[in-house]
């Protein structure tokens, strides 16, 4: 019931005709921001702090045009990675795996409203956890020190390997290249820089945007100069958009597992929305088993992973309210927002500052559904874009994500870098070798090793500390229960069609 | 259809234009370089000092807000010295970070002197924690434990290895007469508020940090400031006791202030003092301490370049036995 009357104060701060403006201007802002590769829920968020200052609005709405920003990004990272095999940003990467197969099938239509569907479940359900649960799970980041969060870590690359290829050595190959990306930059417990050749803009290491769309967009390009435009794969069939209720049912029980595996990935600090989708896909593909199709455009594959980047993006938003501990980048950048607003997140925000907390909530309620109604219709104007030719698009989309890239730092370094990583991801491709591993090396190498060189400092260099909770010993047999189980089933099972792009 | 999608492309250039139009102010009127991200301390400390120097009449036009992160700092503070070197109406964001890297020579072999530091108004106290039901009770038990046994006690900060957060119990040790200081244990996590949920969760048994950061645990009963390293007690924190009164003095904030490029002239470098001046007695700058839990601390002009040469020297003669010193 004090829920309940909580969230009316919540309706009665968020919900006037101004703020519902805001939301639906936020939502659309968003969505672009994440369409587009190299703009990513965290940079539009940062550019759009100093316009929410320069626009004087007050906090209440500020916030509510911030969350609108920062699902709606959520929402719209799925359109590239489905239309053009781009990630429009870092959570969306594993959308790609299965949602461009299904759209060159010709349903472009049918992954994108499946994916609208999803990411929407996937939001809402987070949103109903943070209202029911977010005092109580604050509780869970005390229990997660440096050993606990290297065994997670740790889960997630054992289960590599089974994803993206075929060729389980390939994907490992894959991965170790991302974690070698990863090492560059200064080493946090030392303070002295590694790989940097004393380059000043290498110092805070390489940024996952460049990596992405360096290895999925430039790379797109130069295949396409290599085959003067007729090797492309960017050019899929259009289909007429209904809404696929099949699939939808279909893919259900898919949803509703993926936005709790999400939830709580994004729950604990540090873990994030990009290792929530990816759990949430590992999790389906291993329920799915060999014969579920993923990675040849199965709805399943679609569903997982939007239902878990969006829940796990409400997940993290547990911790940075209730701790002050951001859980993802782009929380990082809210919670910035929240200081400058003079609003410190932590164990008293609940307390003191009810209106914020409940003004967020309902304005992350009224983001959702404004972006699920928005995005249905929307999906129409998003196909059409396909039927540019690739010789537009293409070159169109590397401008303005080199553009956004440049807005970053504002420095000519990462373009370089940026054409560096299209040559890499030029040769990965032409040796078949997967790049979404690479990309996830880099996301979590970093994380990890400093779980890893953090719990050494605290044991004197005792491996045995790495055993040393019930909750970490439960991640390491997880763990290797990931690395090993395919060995074996795969001799069992039937090996699965690769696609072929 | 290919309107829809020169429409999409518009969209996307107003608002990469948008972007890069913050980035980039007019000439005329001055600017403050924030070194990092917006939302940042170096960020508060540019809006709010170019907000107030507005606000109040020190400057005519609005001052443009220039986020360039990287390096930690090092990279703006590379472009003040090699290409803006003589630029009078540049300002740039400053606090204890940009002293210990400097210290470090963590920007590459750049030092010290080659910019101007104007002044800081306004500092973060820093402090040590433990947590609530933690058997410690005074910084003196602590620094005992450190002493007995390095192995016993592990800190945590928000700070890497070497930064300040670091070197804040390091500077207690160390006038306790504890000299093997690379024995002491330290992780550096993400955040203030991340150290705090190590030691909560007995990962770690104190952390270091600054009084903003854990104003809200405070409140919340989960942890308790054994010491704050200032010279008087924090008004407004009146029972927390200093170090200094503990039997160790040390006093260690994270100053908010600026630096200006080295070419400028002395005029202009008093003209700018005089503004940060003006700043620090304003209204509306105690309203922003106050609200941001700073605590007043100005050192203007001539007097703040002495204190950060001293600053420098100390935390260089400290991080070299460190190791951290690049």
């Amino acid at each position: 019931m004090e829920t309940l009357a909580n969230l009316a104060l919540g309706f009665s701060v968020a919900l006037s005709p101004y703020t519902l403006l805001l939301a639906v201007i936020g939502c659309f802002i968003g969505t672009i921001i994440g369409a587009l590769p190299g703009l990513g829920p965290s940079n539009g968020v940062a550019i759009l702090i100093p316009i929410s200052f320069a626009l004087g609005l007050d906090a209440t709405a500020a916030l509510v045009l911030m969350t609108a920003v920062y699902y709606g990004a959520m929402y719209g990272g799925r359109i590239s990675s489905i239309l053009l095999n781009i990630p429009g940003d870092e959570p969306a990467l594993m959308t790609t795996l299965d949602g461009y197969p299904m759209a060159k099938k010709g349903e472009a239509g049918n992954a994108l409203v499946l994916s609208g569907v999803a990411s929407f479940v996937g939001a809402l359900l987070a949103t109903i956890g943070l209202i029911l649960l977010a005092p109580v799970l604050a509780r869970v980041a005390f229990l997660f020190g440096p050993a606990e969060y290297f065994a997670l870590y740790l889960l997630a690359f054992c289960t590599l390997g089974g994803m993206a290829s075929n060729n389980q050595a390939k994907s490992a190959i894959a991965a170790c290249i991302g974690l070698g990306i990863a090492m560059i930059g200064v080493d946090s417990s030392s303070g002295l820089p590694r790989l940097t050749g004393g380059n000043l803009h290498l110092y805070d290491g390489v940024d996952f945007l460049v990596a992405i769309v360096g290895l999925f967009a430039i790379a797109e390009l130069f295949f396409f100069i290599e085959s003067h435009g007729k090797g492309s794969s960017i050019g899929v069939v259009l289909d007429k958009v209904t809404i696929p209720w099949k699939y939808i049912k279909q893919t259900f029980p898919t949803m509703l597992r993926a936005s709790g595996v999400g939830f709580v990935a994004g729950v604990l600090p540090g873990a994030g929305a990009s290792l929530g989708s990816f759990l949430a896909y590992m999790t389906e593909k291993s329920i799915a088993g060999e014969k579920g199709g993923f990675g040849t455009g199965a709805p399943r594959g679609i569903a997982a992973p939007e239902a878990g980047n969006n829940s796990a993006a409400g997940g993290a938003l547990v911790p940075m309210l209730t701790l002050g501990v951001p859980g993802s980048g782009t929380t990082a950048v809210l919670l910035a927002l929240l200081m400058t607003l003079n609003i410190t997140p932590g164990p008293t925000l609940f307390r003191d500052n009810p209106d914020v907390v409940w003004g967020l909530i309902a304005s992350l309620l009224i983001a959702n559904v404004v972006l699920l109604v928005m995005n249905v219709p929307m999906v129409k104007i998003f196909v059409k874009i396909l039927s540019v030719p690739a010789w537009v698009l293409l070159p169109g989309v590397t401008m303005i994500s080199t553009t956004g890239i440049f807005a970053l730092t504002g420095s000519y370094f990462d373009l370089l870098m940026l054409v560096g990583f299209g040559v890499l991801g030029y040769f990965l491709r032409k040796l078949d070798v997967p790049t979404v591993p690479v990309i996830l090396g880099i996301l979590l190498g970093g994380n990890m090793e400093d779980a890893l060189r953090r719990a050494m400092t605290l044991s004197d260099g005792d491996p045995m500390y790495l055993f040393s909770s019930p909750i970490a010993v439960g991640f390491w047999v997880a763990a290797i229960l990931g690395f090993v189980a395919p060995m074996f089933l795969r001799g069992i099972l039937k090996k699965p069609e690769g696609h072929k792009d | 259809m290919t309107k829809t999608l020169l429409k999409a492309l518009m969209t996307s250039a107003v608002v990469a234009v948008s972007a890069t139009g913050i980035t980039t102010g007019a000439a005329s009127a001055a600017e403050c370089i924030a070194p990092a991200n917006p939302g940042g301390g170096w960020d508060f400390t540019c809006r709010q000092i170019g907000k107030i120097m507005f606000d109040i009449g020190a400057v005519d036009k609005p001052v443009q807000v220039t986020n360039m992160p990287g390096a930690g700092g090092g990279l703006a503070y590379g472009t003040v010295v090699n290409e803006r070197g003589s630029d009078e109406d540049l300002i740039i964001a400053a606090s204890s970070a940009t002293t210990t890297r400097l210290a470090q020579n963590a920007y590459a072999g750049m030092t010290a002197d080659q910019v101007r530091f104007v002044g800081a108004i306004g500092a973060d106290p820093g402090i040590i924690a433990v947590a609530a039901d933690s058997d410690i009770k005074d910084l003196g038990q602590l620094v005992d434990m450190v002493k007995a046994d390095p192995g016993s006690v592990a800190f945590a900060g928000g700070s890497a290895v070497g930064g300040f957060d670091h070197m804040k119990p390091l500077m207690v040790l160390q006038k306790a007469g504890f000299t093997d200081i690379t024995k002491v244990k330290y992780i550096g996590v993400d955040g203030g508020a991340d150290a705090i949920t190590q030691t909560v969760g007995g990962f770690t048994q104190a952390m270091t940090g600054d009084m903003s950061e854990v104003v809200s645990f405070l409140a919340n009963g989960d942890i308790r400031v054994i010491a704050v390293l200032t010279d008087e007690r924090v008004p407004g924190f009146d029972d927390i006791p200093t170090a200094k009164e503990q039997g160790f003095d040390v006093v260690a904030v994270n100053w908010r202030g600026l630096y200006v490029p080295k070419g400028i002239s002395d005029a202009k470098f008093d003209e700018w003092a005089g503004k940060l001046q003006q700043v620090a007695d304003s209204a509306e700058w105690a309203e922003a301490m106050k609200a941001n839990g700073l605590a007043p601390f100005t050192k203007v002009g001539g007097d703040f370049q002495s204190y950060v040469d001293g600053l420098v020297a100390d935390i260089a003669t400290m991080s070299k036995e460190l190791g951290v010193t690049q």
